[in-house]
């Protein structure tokens, strides 16, 4: 950090570089203010503008990003001491995190309506930690990373704990806080190990001087082994994955669809650019004489996938079931990274990518059944749908088979390319890993189908009318076209993952051709 | 109108997605309420579908090979391709596809009261994916389908079944589908070693070589296999089954291009997800509670096509893409193995059953594991009559579901046990029951004789052993069919059977096809065995090549047709 503290600011390069790489954090952040600031002067019944505020602060972000993505013209731009990069990849992940913030916004308008919980500093939240999530996808110097994923962490925190009066929601959050700090401060540990083997918290800084050395040396290894399950925690993986259900339980269920999907796909945005851009040297192989994080990698996503879904067959409660699926889900997308070639990376973004419109579809059916005096939690309040409601009966199911992977949805490309990248490097550890993973599949369809056959084969219930705005219903609707549109005409959507993954196969096959 | 020509017109693709429009249709402008309507538009629109399958007769049968090709890009990221075409074997799947598509729609009539609308919406769309899966050419496309169909059937079976429908629903949907989700992996490897077999120059030679063997004069076939072998010489990988069939019929020295060790594995990822669909003993324990709690329409669907798909699999994937691990001794006797013991346990089963429905469904185990036994002897007669029987057991056991739909709808029981002495009061019901008795047991004039024929015949060849295991399953079969007949149609009638009325005009409507075609088969099978001829020899060229050269020259040494003796000499000259 050449002088920067100490020979005063040079303002104008700091706005210099804040214009070219910051636009879209910055003008989200603006509208996160302003709407506390405007949450002041607004009446109780005029709150819900709020949403509106904040999707037009996505809306404002998205064309900034658009805009930067215009100017790079598929380079990558590095910033502020090489500590930030705006690069393809960063750009698809923050694609991905302003659209999940869009929908978890339009899904919980009315949520909040009906737990008279409605305030602009809930919207203000998802919005910073849209900006957490957006700094984390560019971060390339470990302490940058570390402190954009405690901007968005400590939003969700607080997210999660909104209820204040519900028990179930202090409990969650609190569980989600103490665990949350303990998962950073292994992080953290490991951050700091690694500066003392390689002196350097920049990732490509890192990557040359562990290539340096012939066999990495213990310290690194332990290094290594901390911030890997530093990270394990924040992606919910086995097993590290305890507080995920009882956090996605206790938290609103709006909060819980935005941080299922949102934080998880920014934990997986650092993940492959940590490992990726800086551990490559200990990647390993699948020989026993040279294990890295590949195989550890590889061996949690097996467990994760198989515990998840175990434990998720289970459930009674939908939120509960939901969170399992979601850590299954987790392992399915550590595949990817396995993997290490073009089409596993492209199955980790396209999965994410899916993974927004699928898993926030099937929370917002969730969420609308959250209606005046019924809590609509568990898997029987689904019963009788198709009677009630077909529209949300039929939108639901598309979700559920698209989170089951079944064609002709897109959660069925995600897993092909995650089982086709397993199945291209021709090892035959992978090849068993992705049978588990297949196998693992056909059993998720058996709880998934749980909510199917509620809908459709289950006892007609009181027909209370579902709890949706036309802004909830255009959103889930959209979902659900996207979900069909990109398992039916994938090419665009597969273009926009290898933007991002073919930085990621760039790097990983110069540190392979090292070997 | 030539084959190529109608493709101009994407017959296939009209054929396929027919359905799915009909659908369509239904779900945006029918009202719900309004079920004669809906009854009337969706049996017009199942006849509307069927017609222009007819146009598929003029496959030409001299040609061979794939015709009707369709191919449009898909995901060029990955080499999927949007390709239809069929060959003489997937003409009579695909038209009896559409036949029965016809024949379920009809049947459900009066016996689908509720949810009508959502029932023919599922009904036409089960058809695309079932239409789908007989169509494609490109893997990536079949296993689309092939998964796609599971959730119409899930629904059809768990919504429209009998009581302990949700179970079955559930078990047939996650047994498959655990089936076909292991296939996809054989599929990705096969797709990954394409190119890096193609790669290698003399690999390219050795493959279009085989492709113009499995082409023959067929040059839209042949430029199909080619530019997917350009492609692989490119690098780049492609999911055209002909492409892969080429790559595994091809020879390098004698040896196969995909070694023997790569191969099993492959064929046990193909041989699970067809083994199930089948099913093969002992992956048929879906079968029996999905048969029996579907409504009508739904077993009739299941038994008379859904089963074929597991067998046109064998035929169209393992067979000819994984010619070596297909005739590796230790395989062949596995097969072997399971499907005779699905075709005794099978028949020793039905005959204990003493539901109607659950008989037919355990019959159906059984002549499956017949056509299994044919497809694994690999000789002309044996294919020929396996892929024969795939017809007549469509036909013969969706009569024998269609029936037990007769006697359910309007005595609301499946027991044996419930009927007795109906051959008095439903006379015409007890004709046709006779009839399809009779082709399901293989009595000579009938489609059953021919297809069973065949097979033995072949199987014969082989081993005697087999055969005479199979001869048993046969008169294990009449046992069972014949003893059901006597039960329920014979005696003294049952006090509240006598009030049960005979056929309705719809029901003949929809059973006279099945009769006129099990007469036809029966009596005059040329036209159905001319389709496939050509087809069958190339697979079994494919399997073991050779074969039917050493029978050529076998038979103008001593100037008589080739005798079992002769061909078990062939056999021993192999070893």
């Amino acid at each position: 950090m050449r002088g920067l503290l100490f020979q005063g600011l040079d303002w104008r390069w700091l706005v210099e570089q804040a214009v070219m790489f910051l636009m879209p954090e910055i003008v989200l952040a603006v509208f996160a203010c302003m709407l506390l600031v405007l949450d002041i002067g607004w009446r109780a019944t005029e709150r819900r503008w709020a949403a509106y505020v904040a999707l037009g602060g996505i809306g404002a972000s998205a064309a900034a990003l658009a805009q930067t993505y215009l100017n790079l013209r598929g380079h990558e731009a590095v910033g502020f001491y090489e500590m930030y990069v705006v690069d393809s990849f960063a750009i698809v992940f923050k694609v991905i995190f302003l659209l999940t913030a869009a929908l978890a916004i339009a899904l919980s308008v009315k949520f909040l309506d009906i737990e008279r919980e409605q305030r602009g500093e809930y919207y203000a939240l998802i919005l910073f930690a849209t900006v957490g999530m957006m700094f984390m996808a560019s971060g390339l110097d470990l302490l940058a990373i570390f402190i954009s994923f405690e901007l968005a962490a400590l939003s969700i925190y607080v997210l999660v704990a909104y209820f204040k009066g519900d028990r179930k929601s202090n409990e969650g959050a609190l569980k989600y806080f103490l665990l949350g700090i303990f998962s950073s401060g292994i992080f953290l540990y490991g951050v700091s190990l690694l500066y003392g083997v390689t002196g350097e918290t920049n990732l490509r800084k890192i990557a040359a001087a562990l290539a340096a050395e012939q066999t990495p040396g213990f310290l690194a290894i332990l290094a290594m082994v901390f911030i890997v399950a530093g990270l394990f925690f924040k992606v919910a993986a086995v097993p590290f994955h305890m507080w995920a259900p009882d956090a996605y339980e206790g938290a609103p269920s709006s909060v819980t669809a935005f941080m299922s999907v949102g934080s998880k796909a920014a934990a997986f945005a650092i993940f492959a650019r940590i490992f990726v851009y800086g551990l490559p040297a200990l990647r390993g192989t699948t020989s026993l004489e040279n294990l890295g994080w590949m195989a550890v990698i590889g061996a949690v996503s097996a467990l994760t996938m198989t515990w998840g879904n175990l434990a998720a067959i289970t459930q009674a409660n939908a939120k509960r079931l939901m969170a399992y699926s979601s850590i299954s889900h987790a392992g399915f997308l550590l595949l990817g990274l396995v993997a290490g070639n073009q089409t596993g990376y492209i199955g980790l973004v396209i999965y994410l990518f899916v993974y927004v419109f699928m898993n926030l579809g099937a929370w917002g059916v969730i969420i609308a059944l959250r209606r005046e005096g019924i809590p609509g939690d568990r898997v029987e309040d689904f019963n009788g749908l198709i009677h009630t409601n077909p529209l949300m009966a039929v939108l639901m199911t598309i979700f559920l088979i698209s989170l089951a992977g079944i064609p002709p949805t897109a959660g069925f490309l995600g897993k092909y390319f995650l089982f086709a990248g397993l199945i291209e490097t021709g090892n035959r550890w992978l090849a068993a890993l992705a049978v588990i993973a297949v196998i693992n599949t056909a059993v998720s369809l058996y709880y998934y189908a749980r909510f199917i056959k509620a809908m459709f084969m289950g006892p007609v219930t009181e027909p209370a009318p579902l709890a949706l705005t036309p802004l909830m219903r255009t959103a889930l609707v959209v979902a659900a076209v996207m979900v069909l549109l990109v398992g039916i005409y994938p090419p665009p959507w597969v273009d926009l993952s290898r933007l991002a993954a073919e930085q990621l196969t760039t790097v990983t096959r110069e540190v392979l051709a090292g070997f | 109108m030539s084959p190529e020509r109608l493709a101009e017109y994407h017959l296939l693709s009209i054929i396929t997605w027919l359905p799915v429009l009909g659908a369509l249709i239904l779900i945006f402008f029918f009202h719900r309420e309004r079920k004669q309507a809906i009854r009337i538009f969706a049996n017009a629109w199942a006849i509307l579908s069927f017609l222009p399958s007819l146009w598929l007769l003029t496959y030409d049968r001299r040609l061979g090979g794939i015709q009707f090709i369709e191919d449009v890009e898909w995901i060029p990221q990955i080499g999927a391709r949007y390709q239809l075409g069929v060959d003489g074997i997937s003409v009579v799947l695909v038209l009896l596809t559409t036949l029965i598509g016809v024949i379920a729609v009809a049947c459900s009539w009066g016996f689908i009261q509720e949810r009508v609308k959502e029932y023919y919406v599922v009904l036409l769309l089960l058809q695309t994916g079932i239409l789908g899966v007989f169509v494609s050419m490109d893997m990536f496309l079949f296993y689309v389908f092939w998964e796609v169909m599971l959730v119409p059937m899930y629904f059809l079976i768990g919504v429209w079944g009998s009581e302990n429908r949700l179970y079955a629903a559930i078990k047939f949907f996650i047994y498959t589908l655990f089936g076909s989700v292991v296939m996809l992996l054989a599929i990705l490897k096969l797709y990954f070693i394409f190119p890096d077999y193609l790669k290698q120059p003399d690999v390219q030679q050795a493959v279009l070589q085989a492709a113009r063997f499995i082409s023959g004069e067929n040059a839209p076939m042949y430029r199909m296999i080619e530019s997917a072998v350009q492609l692989g010489a490119q690098g780049r990988g492609t999911f055209n089954i002909m492409a892969m069939q080429a790559l595994g019929t091809a020879r390098m020295g004698g040896e196969p291009i995909i070694p023997l060790s790569l191969q099993l594995w492959l064929f046990a990822g193909f041989f699970l997800s067809f083994a199930i669909k089948v099913p093969m003993f002992p992956f048929h324990t879906w079968l029996p509670d999905a048969h029996t709690e579907a409504p009508t329409a739904g077993s009739v669907i299941l038994a008379g096509i859904l089963l074929k798909l597991g067998t046109y699999g064998f035929v169209r994937f393992n067979l000819p893409i994984l010619p070596d691990a297909s005739r590796d001794p230790r395989v062949v006797q596995v097969m072997a193995f399971l499907a005779i013991m699905g075709i005794v346990y099978g028949a020793l089963v039905a005959m204990a059953q003493r539901d109607w429905k659950r008989l037919v469904a355990y019959s159906s185990i059984s002549h499956m594991g017949m056509i299994m036994l044919g497809i694994f002897a690999f000789n002309p007669s044996s294919l020929n009559g396996a892929v024969l029987q795939m017809i007549n057991h469509g036909i013969s056991t969706s009569a024998l579901f269609l029936i037990v739909g007769v006697v359910y709808e309007r005595h609301h029981t499946r027991l044996i046990n419930d009927y007795r002495g109906l051959s008095h009061v439903m006379p015409g019901f007890a004709a046709v029951f006779m009839i399809m008795t009779m082709s399901s047991i293989g009595l000579p004039m009938l489609n059953g004789f021919i297809g069973e024929f065949l097979i033995l015949r072949g199987v014969f060849e082989e081993n005697r052993l087999w055969a005479a295991f199979a001869a048993t399953g046969i008169v294990l079969g009449a046992g069972y069919m014949l003893w059901l007949y006597q039960r329920t149609m014979y005696g003294e009638v049952k006090e509240d059977n006598r009030h049960l009325p005979d056929l309705y005009p719809r029901e003949w409507a929809y059973f006279l096809p099945l009769v006129i075609l099990a007469f036809w088969i029966g009596i005059y099978p040329k036209p159905f065995l001319s389709y496939f001829e050509r087809p069958v020899a190339v697979v079994v060229e494919q399997v073991r090549p050779g074969y039917s050269q050493r029978l050529l020259e076998r038979a103008e040494q001593s100037d008589v047709l080739p005798t079992r003796a002769q061909a078990a000499d062939d056999r021993g000259g192999e070893r």
